[in-house]
């Protein structure tokens, strides 16, 4: 009966297509962002290529954006280390939830790992996610994947065409990192923690010019461990 | 230009670091999950990071300038919609379209 395949599809294939659903909202958030890296990529004099590979291998939205300006700056290799570092440090959190024990075989986990954003850890860590299998899961991260790399490589050709009078454009990566700034904010409401951290850039400005994340990162880190000991001692007291 | 190894070196780099805290946290999750100090950094540290990351990348800007001024209107637009609408997308295009707008017209230098 040929109806029955499309009745009842395999349940790889079925999985594969709710992936696909999973990832539409995702998507329309991912490929505006992905246009514009690309169109910041095309006028940052860097090769094409940069795009594309930045997308594919570093795949982190907000980290690659710093690397554009960092690389185009000549940034010590240090820099770029430690920047990813503290910028990416929120990913270590995710290990605590996401359901990495339902995605089997070691060349799934790796991948899995690799390609665990912001985005795949909010879509699969939330209640109608619990029963997701592995092909669920690694496909809606493929899918996020591919939406982020097509989108950038996409932007950067696109950006080619954009007339030369037209300036200004990587005012964006300055927004992006201040509305990233105030939703954490309205998440803690901390004042003392965004006063602490502007004090470390502009010591960092200071002292260490166009370097100055070499500074301000490790500082602010510095000053949250040492608050935090400064509390535990003070439960315990 | 950048040559080409650097950039590769520069690429490998961040893509190690990051893949690194996505995927050593799972080879050692119950020393994690007992860990008070983590999830303090990871709730605490954003809005800082941010906070450095926003004036890192206002680090060039010349305030006496007119490129200066339009930068500053951009960032009061940026922060305006943001507030109002709640929207990271709207902000960023909203804020960025002031930019471009102003530094290509009108405060050109």
């Amino acid at each position: 009966m040929p109806g029955a395949e499309v009745a009842a599809p395999e349940p790889r294939r079925a999985d594969l297509v709710l992936a696909l659903r999973d990832s539409t909202s995702v998507g329309l958030a991912t490929v505006p962002v992905g246009l514009a890296f690309g169109v910041l990529v095309s006028q940052s004099g860097l090769p094409w290529w940069w795009a594309t590979l930045s997308a594919a291998v570093i795949f982190a939205g907000s980290l690659e954006f710093l690397v554009l300006g960092m690389v185009t700056a000549f940034a010590p290799l240090a820099q770029i280390a430690i920047t990813s570092f503290m910028v990416n440090f929120r990913h270590v959190f995710y290990s605590l939830s996401f359901p990495l024990h339902r995605v089997n075989g070691a060349p799934a986990k790796l991948y899995s790992t690799y390609t665990l954003t912001d985005e795949a850890y909010a879509l699969t860590t939330g209640p109608d996610a619990q029963t997701w299998s592995r092909t669920r899961i690694v496909g809606l991260q493929a899918l996020i994947q591919a939406y982020w790399v097509a989108s950038a490589t996409i932007g950067v050709i696109g950006g080619s065409f954009i007339p030369a009078g037209v300036k200004g454009l990587d005012f964006a990566i300055t927004a992006l990192f201040l509305v990233l700034g105030m939703d954490a904010f309205r998440v803690r409401r901390d004042i003392p923690g965004p006063l602490v951290a502007a004090a470390c850039a502009l010591v960092g400005r200071v002292a260490f010019g166009n370097d100055m994340l070499v500074f301000a990162l490790p500082a602010l880190a510095a000053f949250l461990m040492a608050k935090y000991a400064v509390r535990r001692r003070g439960w315990h007291a | 230009m950048p040559d080409t190894p650097y950039l590769l070196g520069a690429l490998v780099i961040s893509a190690g670091v990051t893949w690194m805290l996505r995927a050593m946290p799972f080879l050692v999750i119950s020393p994690l999950r007992r860990s008070r100090l983590i999830p303090y950094l990871a709730a605490t540290m954003p809005v800082g990071v941010m906070m450095i990351l926003t004036i890192y990348t206002m680090r060039n800007v010349d305030f006496e300038s007119a490129a200066g001024l339009a930068f500053v209107l951009a960032v009061l637009t940026t922060i305006g919609l943001h507030l109002w609408r709640h929207n990271v997308l709207v902000s960023i295009f909203g804020g960025t379209v002031v930019h471009v707008i102003l530094v290509s017209t009108v405060l050109t230098g």
